[in-house]
């Protein structure tokens, strides 16, 4: 049995993030020269954004839902019961829709993007697509970077929209609340920078959702079991990585908005 | 194919005489510590037809995606039409290779496609019109004497037939060059045989240069002593035991190159280790 080099794992994760980070910058590079690929960006904007459609909106709906209870319970203590509305809306809004959204849709899209480009891969049929004259990064990459992040933004709008409304729901049938009191509640508690902060992180949830999932999918080696192994490695990457973007987003807005 | 219809322009045309069209210079290549390729120098002349053998793992298809650019050396030359692959950008290699038609080992046909998407696919890319697509994939099917499995899936093919598929995708645009990796590769005698029919009357109708691999030296000798017969349209053998003069031998032993030459001196070469192999 080999023993484990510290040196050789510190340099293949090195050498990964290099050819990520090329991979990358080849994909946004290639959006602003010829040939671009507009059948396959909108083929790729109805497979993510409208095929994730109701996984977004269910997870959007119960979570405002839960918010909803959870915080009336806690609010109901100092005799804030009313506020119910505002706690949902900020919460969804900042953060709750957004990295939902995120992980859902990663769950979903990273994890297909890998195994569709990982059976390609080991299939030879991106040598097969080179060696035809096509670049796989400008034909499958770029696409997929530009579905993801533009419809990653509107479903995290769906995706509050439909938790602010769970709430409201919640609110009225079961915590008996005046519904109009806890839209009124929820609008004035949000302000531009919320806004804003919420939907910034979905732009980069996109990007990273669609680059991490292509680039296992592209560096898939080892047959079968390798596309199950990068399928897993892009869904585990691209969460941990959607979360540690919104932590460092959420730090930047609060400098920039102050809250 | 009809010549009204837009083809890329040649790639060998404005060539000076003698050029050879594929030119390996002290190649060399290794992946991790494992050197597959050392030291491969020879050249494919126009016309040439370049028959690879040599035991499997000894490097032949790496030797086919270097030809390609698929693969970079680690060192040496490799020039294609005249010009060296290390002194082209990224986006002209892509450029090359649309004068380069290439067959895969496991055909690597594109499974989400039917087969006329598969074999139209460089002329979608080529923004070639609607009209004229389907006309010339129906052309390099009945080459390939499958037009009406024009419709179907690569998944509903067998074997035989997507390596048939293959080829058509790799003749459609008039290549100046085809790179055949292992085209009988795991086909039956009979099926292998009309494969490498294909491949002797690609090589004597259209006179396309050609490097091919094989592991069945009965295909290999087929395309030495054989050539097309455009009046019988078939397959027939050269009188009086002659051979085709533009079927050449390069066959590698773990990573070096063993022979490199027309197919009487393979077959009289003293090389113990060829003769050993041949037998």
């Amino acid at each position: 049995m080999s023993l484990f080099s510290p040196e050789a794992y510190a340099k293949s994760v090195v050498a990964s993030v290099q050819e990520y980070s090329l991979l990358a910058g080849r994909a946004v590079g290639d959006l602003f020269s010829r040939p671009r690929y507009i059948a396959d960006t909108f083929t790729q904007m109805d497979s993510i954004g409208v095929g994730s459609l109701p996984i977004v909106v269910l997870t959007g709906f119960f979570t405002g839902c839960v918010l909803a209870l959870q915080a009336a319970v806690s609010l109901k203590e100092f005799g804030a019961v009313n506020m119910t509305g505002r706690l949902v809306a900020l919460s969804m809004v900042k953060e709750l829709g957004p990295v939902l959204t995120g992980l859902m849709v990663s769950g979903r899209n990273a994890s297909g993007m890998a195994s569709e480009l990982g059976s390609m891969k080991v299939s030879e049929q991106i040598d097969a697509m080179r060696a035809l004259g096509t670049d796989p990064i400008r034909k499958l990459v770029a696409p997929r970077i530009v579905a993801t992040v533009f419809m990653l933004f509107f479903l995290t709008i769906i995706s509050d929209a439909c938790g602010t409304g769970g709430g409201a729901l919640i609110a009225v049938t079961l915590l008996h609340l005046n519904g109009p009191a806890f839209f009124h509640t929820a609008y004035m508690s949000l302000v531009y920078g919320d806004v804003i902060e919420g939907l910034t992180k979905p732009l980069f949830s996109g990007f990273i959702i669609a680059s991490i999932g292509c680039y296992y999918g592209l560096t898939t080696t080892g047959g079968t079991r390798g596309v199950g192994r990068a399928t897993t490695q892009a869904v585990v990457v691209s969460s941990v990585l959607i979360i540690l973007c919104d932590f460092l987003v959420t730090q930047f807005m609060i400098g920039i908005f102050g809250r | 194919m009809a010549a009204a219809l837009t083809v890329p322009s040649s790639a060998v045309d404005d060539l000076p005489e003698g050029t050879p069209i594929v030119a390996f210079d002290h190649v060399s290549i290794g992946f991790e510590t494992h050197k597959v390729l050392t030291d491969i120098s020879f050249s494919v002349a126009r016309g040439e037809t370049r028959i690879i053998l040599g035991p499997a793992g000894c490097g032949k298809s790496t030797l086919m995606k270097l030809a390609n650019g698929l693969l970079d050396p680690d060192a040496g030359e490799i020039s294609i039409f005249g010009r060296k692959l290390s002194s082209m950008s990224e986006r002209e290699v892509f450029a090359m290779r649309a004068h380069v038609g290439m067959v895969f080992q496991e055909s690597a046909l594109f499974d989400s496609l039917d087969v006329e998407d598969n074999v139209a696919y460089r002329l979608h890319e080529d923004k070639v019109p609607e009209d004229q697509i389907h006309d010339r994939v129906v052309e390099a099917l009945r080459f390939v004497e499958l037009e009406k499995a024009i419709s179907k899936f690569p998944s509903e093919l067998s074997g035989g037939m997507r390596r048939r598929v293959s080829i058509a995708r790799a003749i459609i645009t008039k290549p100046d060059l085809i790179l055949y990796d292992s085209p009988t590769g795991g086909l039956d005698p009979i099926t292998s045989t009309t494969i490498i029919e294909l491949v002797v009357k690609q090589r004597d109708v259209s006179s396309t240069t050609s490097l091919l691999i094989t592991h069945r030296l009965q295909d290999a000798f087929t395309l030495a002593t054989h050539r097309w017969d455009t009046t019988t349209n078939s397959m027939q053998k050269i009188p009086n035991g002659d051979l085709d003069p533009n079927t050449k031998f390069l066959v590698l032993n773990e990573g070096h190159i063993v022979f490199d030459g027309t197919t009487r001196e393979l077959t009289h070469s003293t090389d113990p280790w060829l003769k050993a192999y041949l037998e």
